[in-house]
């Protein structure tokens, strides 16, 4: 190439590069853009910090938050994955702003929400949580009487892995998420020893692959969760629940208590005027609603605005009941 | 002659407390009892010398003799243990750093074996380096750096780096840096050790032009015999730390203080360095005294063609006076190697 | 102990191996310490409160609020402003200040005026694959985070490593800090760090330096102290302030090796600002954590390509702008007249970038986000499942056997054992290597192991410690020992190896869990990748730096190609293969820890626990506290039996 063919064609394209921004849409008129459509669009919405925590379950609630948020308030909204308890830390610096499926802890919420007073309990997201202990639908066929955890010993041997050696093993999932099960196991005498498997796919995934082969497998599990839906696991039935006995967590013996699922959100944000603290607010569902945008997620892989928008397609009354 | 430098009882020990050694009887012990004793080591052991305005001065020694600590102790690259060090009357080792940077700027300066320039400064900035950091202004030292560099011979090098230098080429860098500043006296830490021997036989040729044309005191290492008896007035032995004698170069060849030297001038032609003052025997009756008659400091090599070919010894005369005679006889000892 | 140091040492290691399974036969299962994972010690319950009192002052408390906060927030806005530069947009923004374009334009300019063009090229399609993979903003978090920490890790590194490198005492005072910085698990420091400084991109960045401090330090302090000698002399003899000579004759000298030292910072940054998306760092490592949390294979590999991309555009950057700088320095660098005028016409394009990139949408949000990286997920996705539906079943059987017939032994056999048995031939171990005074450091340490109340968690971390040590030492002496012998092998193993010690341990945590599960052999699987690099290395270099004279005695003498190996090169190099050894023990220690988030339980998951839940933190903390007791108690004894034992015998006669 010539010098003067080469910087012809430097000249071209930076002038071709110039016509087609002159010619196409500007950051400014673009971030209008995203408002559009938008009838809430009229007071500024911030930018607000959403906690993720890892079970899909929450990653449901948040896909739906968000996108109401963002396209419907104007909002900014940033996610942040962060394991459920250390996200608490985040009130106190704005790290993080909400919270939207706090499972108890009652130690967290009196630290942050009754001494620092940095945290809003902001009301149940109308989720209705269940935790306990789970086997694979062809167990509890094929061994009706293991449903009681008085019978997990007479079968501690089918559990037995290279993990756990002798024993039976009991399946968890993140280490962050908080469990009674190696205080139940020791305090009800059975001979099984916990193994994490770090993570809620990892959990479902070992469900998913007994139920398949028909191998015995014992963990960890909760609801709301779609996959339930997909293998209906069988809840094992635990010594009963009375309001006190998990006081001291190395004594436990009894089962999970109920849990009436809410959001928290920090002080900061709960006096700020945007509109999102009335969306997060108002925002309450049914198990089924979160189960469903899960299942998007998780078994039709859409992304999660695909999976929110989709849902808040059909259920336009639901979320203008939120706005409101 | 004026003294430009005097040395005095200098030492420098190494080890755990080494004040201690010096003046004390362990201070008499060889070098490898002392080690073993007090584990000290003692790299220059009580040495005294002077040496003269516009002399050449060299000291040698074989590696671990001493010669580069003693260097520097000299100009306090290395703190002496004891004694003192004194260059133009004044009191080295207790100059303090002010003075100290004073006197290395303007004073003394020193060629290295391995050069010790700068890689990232082009030569005139090495040579000038000097007078930098002695706050020159930049085109004035670049005079007096481009004046150095064609004293030496690097003229057309001025802008090229250390790097593109061959060996030679670099230690003249060397040279003219010391050069620059115009200092009384120089030192050099065997500075041609790490050339090949034809580029050294040059680079010991360009001292000695200097020497001539600039007229500085100097005091050279080296380990290279040749080297010292070629360039030095006078030179002075070590062995472990300590001087074993210091002589002009016939006095070393002439009369070895002990079997040590005598080793060292073993193979050097000593009809290269010997005068005849040295050859001379007294005339006996027998003697014709009727042949050539010869200056006593001149040296046998040059005088062997007159006294081979004279009938009779030659008469060897100093100042007028007849001092001895030499004949065939002390001249073929003389060359081929037996000492008369 | 120099009746000890005479009997062989093969005898004593042996003899205590078999005193340690004799006693552990007998009284197996006692005086063990064995701790349910709910239980706390009162030394747990008091760090806990500790740590709760850090919390509940965090205002009220002088140090607290003047220095500690005060720092928190510097530091955050400083990484903020980074990122609402090129990653975050401003609260009242929509997009960064400057778009893709910008960034892109900036970085082909700074890497030309500082290297040249072809890494300019690279750096320039390198930071486009960001955008194509899909992690544009995601990789200008990563990217601001890795620009704060690598220039405050090098505002503090340069000069405390100038200082070390002038004065041996400044050295000797630094150096346990370098080494236990070193020695400790990355995972380790979070917890303690989001104590003080909470979460966020500020605790990310004081983790990041932890990290990326002591190289930056060691490298300078060497670059000065190799300045040679002689130039310091002449320097000084020239008559130099101690100020002149710093600047004028060791910084100039010392520059090359600085910007090596550079570079190690930035890729000491870049992996460590992955590790730190778990207290909520920005950026790439959040997507592999989640992809972690998901079993996303696919995303995770895509995102560990954009991890990649960016360690091999910043590595080649600097390491071209290190010789340019040599280059340059010499005067081997022709200096090209065009050069200058072409920096500034570039300047001019770069400021017309910014421009378009901030003010028009095309410029500023990437165009085509996702184009590769998407395509490759589902590839990665699809080959992924095939593998994990065709060989899961082998897979999981060959975990089944290697735990059964050799991890359990281990672990029961150090689990099982009385903890004072254990103890004991650590001591003698380190009597052995060390000598009376590694045995005193070596009591104290147990001591203070046996003080976290956690010895049976710390026996387990130890056996897959081992184990996982022992598999990345024989990798490493095949490996190596083939790498040196052939320059061919070398050429093509070495670049895989560098790749692989810039990959962030989570990504390849992804695959190994699909294939072997959630077990203790996915973390020693882990933990052999991570280390193998770094001793494979070693290794093969000990092998090359065998004496040519020593190889040709032994062909001369007709040894065959294996008695070369085995008889000549292996024990010439057995150095390296110590050191290699050491390497590799403390490398799979700190990967085993990240194996507490896969299941592989001991110390690991106790760190991991501690840091998600608030009633375990103090026993987190704990945990946390005996890695590092075993990190420092491993790499003492390990390095001492490294020494050449001639050095040791005459250390001993003084």
């Amino acid at each position: 190439m010539t010098r003067r063919l080469r910087s012809g064609v430097i000249v071209a394209a930076a002038a071709s590069l110039l016509l087609t921004a002159c010619s196409t849409a500007t950051v400014n008129s673009s971030s209008s853009a995203t408002a559009t459509g938008s009838t809430a669009a009229a007071t500024a919405c911030p930018n607000f910090n959403l906690a993720i925590n890892a079970w899909v379950g929450y990653e449901a609630d948040a896909a739906v938050v968000r996108y109401v948020a963002e396209h419907q308030l104007g909002c900014k909204v940033t996610s942040k994955n962060i394991s459920e308890q250390v996200a608490w830390q985040g009130f106190a610096t704005g790290e993080v702003d909400v919270i939207l499926e706090n499972w108890g802890h009652e130690d967290l919420a009196k630290k942050y929400i009754t001494d620092q007073k940095v945290a809003v309990d902001f009301g149940p997201t109308g989720n209705k949580g269940i935790i306990g202990w789970y086997v694979p639908p062809w167990m509890a066929k094929k061994y009706p009487d293991i449903t009681n955890w008085k019978n997990l010993n007479k079968y501690a041997s089918l559990f037995k892995t290279s993990e756990s050696g002798n024993l039976g093993q009991f399946s968890d999932g993140d280490p962050s998420y908080v469990t009674n099960d190696e205080a139940l196991i020791k305090n009800l005498h059975l001979n099984f020893k916990v193994v994490y498997l770090g993570s809620e796919a990892a959990l479902i995934q070992g469900f998913r692959t007994a139920e398949q082969q028909k191998k015995p497998f014992i963990g960890y599990f909760y609801e709301p969760q779609w996959f339930l839906s997909e293998v209906p696991l069988v809840h094992i039935t635990l010594p009963p629940y009375t309001p006190g006995c998990d006081a001291v967590a190395a004594k436990i013996a009894c089962d999970y208590p109920p849990y009436t699922l809410n959001k928290v959100v920090s002080k900061s944000f709960a006096d700020s005027n945007s509109p999102a603290v009335k969306l997060i607010k108002n925002f309450n569902w049914t198990n089924d609603d979160q189960n469903l945008v899960a299942k998007y997620i998780t078994v039709d892989k859409m992304t999660d605005d695909q999976a929110a928008a989709k849902w808040v397609a059909a259920n336009q009354a639901k979320v203008d009941a939120w706005l409101k | 002659m004026t003294t430009s430098i005097s040395v005095r009882d200098l030492w420098k020990v190494y080890g755990p407390n080494p004040e201690r050694i010096v003046g004390s009887p362990d201070a008499l012990l060889s070098r490898s009892e002392l080690r073993r004793k007090t584990g000290c080591t003692a790299a220059v052991r009580d040495v005294s010398f002077d040496v003269a305005e516009g002399e050449v001065f060299v000291v040698m020694g074989l590696s671990g003799s001493g010669k580069s600590t003693l260097v520097r102790c000299m100009t306090r690259l290395v703190e002496p243990t004891a004694g003192s060090v004194s260059i133009q009357g004044e009191d080295i080792l207790h100059a303090d750093a002010s003075r100290l940077r004073e006197i290395r700027r303007s004073k003394f300066s020193m060629v290295f074996q391995h050069f010790g320039l700068l890689p990232h400064r082009r030569v005139v900035d090495n040579v000038a380096f000097g007078l930098e950091i002695n706050g020159m202004r930049r085109d004035q030292r670049h005079a007096r750096a481009q004046e150095v560099i064609e004293l030496v011979g690097l003229q057309g090098y001025e802008q090229a780096y250390p790097a593109q230098l061959s060996g030679g080429m670099q230690q003249r860098v060397g040279l003219a840096r010391a050069l620059a500043s115009d200092p009384a006296v120089m030192f050099f830490d065997e500075p041609f050790s790490a050339l090949d021997p034809l580029i050294r036989r040059d680079m010991q040729t360009e001292v000695i032009r200097l020497h001539n044309e600039v007229g500085k005191t100097m005091v050279f290492i080296t380990h290279d015999i040749h080297e010292a008896l070629r360039l030095g007035d006078r030179i002075a032995i070590m062995r472990d730390g300590g001087i074993v004698q210091v002589g002009t170069p016939e006095e070393l060849i002439a009369q070895p203080a002990d079997d040590y030297v005598a080793n060292f001038v073993l193979d050097f032609p000593k009809s290269h360095v010997l005068t005849l003052r040295w050859i001379a025997r007294p005339a006996t009756s027998d003697d014709e005294l009727r042949g050539p008659e010869l200056p006593a400091t001149m040296v046998v090599r040059d005088a062997a063609r007159t006294i081979l070919d004279a009938a009779g010894p030659v008469r060897v005369v100093d100042g007028g006076q007849l001092i001895g005679v030499v004949s065939t006889e002390e001249v073929l000892a003389v060359i081929a190697g037996v000492h008369a | 102990m120099p009746r000890l140091r005479n009997l062989g040492r093969g005898w004593i290691l042996t003899a205590s191996i078999v005193v340690f399974v004799v006693f552990r036969t007998v009284w197996s299962g006692h005086w063990n310490f064995p701790l349910d994972r709910a239980t706390l010690t009162p030394f747990h319950t008091w760090l806990g409160s500790l740590m709760d009192s850090v919390d509940a002052n965090r205002t009220s408390n002088p140090l607290m609020a003047n220095i500690v906060e005060v720092l928190r927030t510097a530091i955050s806005n400083f990484v903020t402003m980074l990122q609402q530069l090129i990653s975050e947009p401003a609260p009242n923004a929509s997009y960064p200040f400057i778009g893709w374009l910008g960034v892109i334009a900036i970085v082909g300019w700074v890497v030309y005026a500082t290297a040249n063009w072809r890494v300019a090229l690279l750096a320039m399609v390198g930071f486009y694959a960001f955008g194509a993979l899909g992690f544009w903003t995601e990789s200008m978090d990563t990217l601001a985070l890795v620009i704060a920490s690598v220039v405050i890790a090098l505002l503090i590194g340069i000069p405390l490593g100038v200082l070390a490198g002038l004065f041996p005492r400044v050295e000797q005072v630094l150096t346990p800090f370098l080494d236990f910085a070193q020695v400790m698990p990355t995972f380790v420091y979070l917890m303690p760090v989001a104590l003080f400084f909470l979460i966020g991109p500020a605790s990310a960045t004081i983790v990041t330096l932890i990290y990326a401090v002591p190289p930056a330090l060691r490298i300078t302090a060497v670059a000065i102290r190799e300045v040679p000698i002689v130039t310091v002399e002449a320097g000084t003899s020239l008559g130099t302030t101690r100020w002149q000579l710093l600047r004028k004759v060791q910084l100039p000298q010392a520059k090359r090796t600085i910007v090596v030292g550079v570079n190690q910072t930035i890729m000491a940054a870049l992996s460590m600002v992955t590790i730190a998306a778990l207290i909520d760092a920005p950026g790439l490592g959040q997507v592999v954590v989640s992809s972690l949390q998901k079993l996303d294979v696919g995303t995770s590999f895509q995102a560990g390509l954009a991890i990649v991309v960016m360690a091999i555009v910043l590595d080649r950057a600097t390491t071209a702008a290190a010789e340019r700088v040599e280059r340059e320095s010499t005067g081997h660098e022709s200096r090209r007249q065009w050069r200058r005028p072409l920096l500034a016409v570039g300047f001019v394009g770069v400021l017309i970038a910014v421009y378009l990139s901030h003010t028009y949408l095309v410029a500023a949000q990437f165009q085509g986000e996702g184009s590769i990286g998407v395509p490759i997920a589902n590839a990665t996705q699809t080959a992924a499942d095939w593998v994990q539906l065709h060989w899961g079943a082998a897979t999981s059987a060959y975990t089944d056997w290697v735990s059964t017939w050799f991890l359990n032994p281990l672990q029961n056999a150090l689990v099982n054992a009385p903890w004072f048995v254990t103890a004991a031939v650590v001591l003698v171990w380190a009597c052995t290597f060390g000598g009376r005074r590694l045995a005193l450091v070596a009591a104290g340490l147990i001591a203070v192991l046996v003080g976290t109340g956690l010895w049976s968690d710390s026996m387990v971390t130890l056996a897959a410690t081992f184990f996982a040590a022992a598999i990345t030492v024989i990798i490493g002496v095949l490996l190596g020992a083939w790498m040196g012998r052939s320059t061919i092998v070398d050429r093509i193993v070495r670049p895989v190896l560098d790749a692989g010690q810039v990959l962030p341990a989570f990504v390849y945590l992804v695959p190994f869990l699909g294939l072997f599960g959630a077990t203790r052999f996915t973390a020693i699987l882990a933990a052999v990748v991570y280390a193998a690099p770094a001793s494979v290395k070693l290794i093969a270099d000990g092998v090359r730096g065998v004496p040519e004279t020593i190889r040709e005695a032994a062909v001369s003498a007709g040894a065959s190609t294996w008695q070369q190996i085995v008889k000549v090169e292996l024990p010439t190099a057995r150095h390296a293969i110590a050191l290699a050894t050491n390497q590799g023990l403390i490398y799979v220690l700190a990967m085993v820890v990240v194996g507490g988030l896969v299941g592989a339980g001991g110390l690991g998951y106790l760190v991991v626990a501690g840091f998600a839940q608030s009633s375990l933190r103090g026993k987190g903390m704990a945990a946390g506290l005996a890695i590092v007791v075993l990190g420092i108690l491993i790499d003492r004894i390990t390095q001492a039996a490294s020494r050449p034992r001639e050095r040791a015998e005459i250390g001993a006669t003084h």
